[in-house]
């Protein structure tokens, strides 16, 4: 198997006064694994839908391999699909249920590939179990395999993680890259979960009422969010008032730099908790409200003045953050942006 | 405490045999006396399992037997025909109208069989003129007398399963929607539309009304002429006919018994 380019052109979709689409051009590089994130209702699962053929758009293309095929009907398009919701057809085993795309093309030892499939989902001695013999992750790797066994232009995954336990999807999301790697096919993956996208994907689109806010690698869109929307929502910011100068802005007593220009004058900074940096110091200007222990991490919640900001600092130093602890703040000098 | 507590379950399960016992003396005391009735003239059972024998003694009567066999397995037919690829394309592509198409399909069910037959009487005529006066005819008007009960039990396999994602799936991997219908959502509902021709057959095995004032023969109204000249044959048949509508509807229960059981 080996990817295509797709190239999503201008899509325009409206549910009654709902933008769902708008505008929306995204273009995919053969190969290449995107994951559009972005909060419920913002377009993500729509423009998948309208790929896959399953929605129709009011206007733009979808361009497949450079070949229009916005009006083709979804049988036609030759995609495989992951569902949210469990999808196997529950009146035949695994094995029939990844053999079936393949029947349908007539395909000559459908058998034997849909037992490699499975075998490539690490599935293979669960071939003859119906889906409700089968556990959640189990179906959606069924479901992977038998998306896969067709050999599909590209792969679109619609939140397929996202009825499962926390263990189990990251287990399944790793296998998903796993895969997705070995067979190269353009894969285009839905998600609201962060990590879940920035932990597979070669890009990532944040998405924000039917328009991509920004589309970059994974530690770009954290490190060098385009737009204040994306800052805020891929992890964590703290919104702290500042005053820019030039290309800075000072924040808290530290000049950071900024992302994007900025015209200057009073502005919000959007830094993260890891930016934070909590020392003990008696005639520091901040206290500690919170301290919590989160594994590898701790979270601290600072008063300064009437601004709340948070921390993230390692596990060795939170005994001497308890709450009451006069300290002081370093921001740590990162590019943040702005609103 | 323990004693109030086996009390109570004393007087619970004294209460469910009092129930149980009126009620099977309610629906079996007829039957008995149909059984002990249709025994009065010795050789009425015998006559019954003999077919020549039947058809050469009331050839009416066989006549109504083979009417009403062939009206049932066609409106079972043709109710599948009609309402289960309605059903399924109504759900997955015109959900906006699934009310609507309830609501007529229940309809049949709050017009009394009699305002029908007004109804369907100048539509027959031309039925008549049309095609002729075959028993047969009446299917078209048991398919509208059914389609409450059908399609109930049709909506019922459909809600049971994520009809547009599977769909959807099918879709995606390549099917039309012929091979949606046919190879993934019948496949699901298999016990639905069983439950939609049980019931299909049961009601057109019972039918007496439509038929009657349409001037057409079936059981129920060989029954009915029989009932006029040999008492005992009519109540024996009768009875049979009350059992096989019995054995229809345990059949339905054991089907969806089964798919529970799978699920």
């Amino acid at each position: 198997m080996s990817g295509v380019a797709v190239h999503l052109k201008g899509l325009r979709r409206t549910f009654g006064s709902v933008h769902a689409l708008d505008d929306l051009d995204l273009r995919i590089a053969p190969g290449e694994f995107i994951a559009l994130l972005g909060p419920s209702g913002c377009g993500k699962t729509t423009a998948l839908r309208v790929l896959a053929g399953l929605e129709e758009s009011d206007s733009g293309q979808v361009l497949v391999d450079g070949k229009d095929v916005t009006r083709l009907p979804a049988n036609k398009r030759d995609m495989g699909m992951v569902f949210q919701a469990y999808s196997l057809f529950p009146h035949l085993t695994a094995l029939q249920n990844v053999e079936f795309g393949l029947r349908l093309r007539g395909r000559r030892k459908a058998a034997g590939r849909a037992r490699e499939m499975l075998d490539l989902v690490g599935l293979s001695t669960h071939a003859n179990r119906y889906a409700d013999q089968l556990s959640g992750g189990q179906q959606q790797r069924v479901a992977l395999a038998r998306a896969l066994a067709i050999e599909p232009t590209v792969l679109l995954l619609d939140e397929p993680l996202s009825a499962l336990d926390a263990k189990v999807r990251v287990q399944l999301r790793d296998e998903i890259r796993r895969i997705q790697t070995d067979v190269g096919t353009t894969t285009l993956f839905v998600t609201h979960d962060q990590e879940e996208a920035l932990a597979v994907a070669d890009r990532v689109g944040v998405m924000k009422a039917g328009r991509l806010e920004q589309l970059a690698a994974p530690a770009e869109v954290y490190l060098r969010p385009a737009t204040a929307f994306v800052a805020d929502f891929v992890g964590l910011s703290n919104r702290l008032p500042g005053t820019v100068d030039g290309d800075r802005i000072e924040v808290l007593g530290s000049r950071l730099p900024l992302v994007a220009p900025h015209p200057g004058g009073a502005a919000t900074a959007l830094v993260r908790p890891e930016s934070v940096g909590v020392v003990p110091d008696p005639d520091g200007p901040g206290r500690v409200l919170t301290a919590s222990f989160l594994g590898p991490t701790s979270r601290v919640t600072v008063t300064v003045g009437d601004q709340l900001v948070v921390a993230q600092v390692s596990g060795g130093e939170l005994p001497d953050l308890t709450p009451g602890t006069a300290v002081r703040l370093e921001l740590r000098p990162v590019p943040v942006a702005t609103e | 405490m323990a004693g109030v507590i086996a009390r109570r379950a004393r007087r619970q399960r004294a209460f469910r045999w009092a129930v149980l016992v009126v009620l099977g003396v309610f629906f079996a005391l007829p039957m008995a006396a149909m059984v002990e009735f249709s025994t009065r003239t010795p050789g009425t059972w015998s006559l019954l399992a003999n077919w020549s024998r039947l058809d050469e003694t009331y050839p009416a009567l066989a006549e109504g037997i083979v009417a009403s066999l062939e009206q049932a397995a066609l409106t079972a037919l043709l109710m599948l025909v009609l309402l289960v690829p309605t059903a399924i394309w109504v759900r997955l592509r015109l959900p906006r109208i699934r009310r609507l198409v309830e609501f007529l399909c229940l309809l049949p069910l709050t017009i009394p069989a009699i305002v029908l037959v007004v109804g369907l009487a100048p539509v027959y005529a031309w039925v008549n003129y049309l095609v002729g006066g075959s028993a047969l005819t009446l299917v078209f008007a048991y398919t509208i007398l059914v389609l409450p009960y059908a399609y109930r039990a049709i909506d019922a396999g459909l809600s049971a399963i994520d009809v547009t994602t599977l769909a959807e799936a099918a879709r995606g991997l390549g099917a039309g929607w012929l091979t949606v219908m046919w190879r993934v959502v019948l496949p699901n509902i298999r016990s639905a539309v069983l439950s939609a021709a049980f019931l299909t057959v049961a009601l057109v095995l019972g039918e007496f009304t439509v038929a009657s004032l349409l001037h057409r023969t079936n059981l129920q109204v060989a029954i009915e002429f029989l009932g006029k000249s040999s008492a005992t044959v009519s109540v024996a048949v009768s009875l049979t006919a009350l059992l096989l509508a019995f054995v229809l509807l345990l059949l339905l229960s054991l089907a969806g018994s089964s798919r529970r059981a799978k699920k």
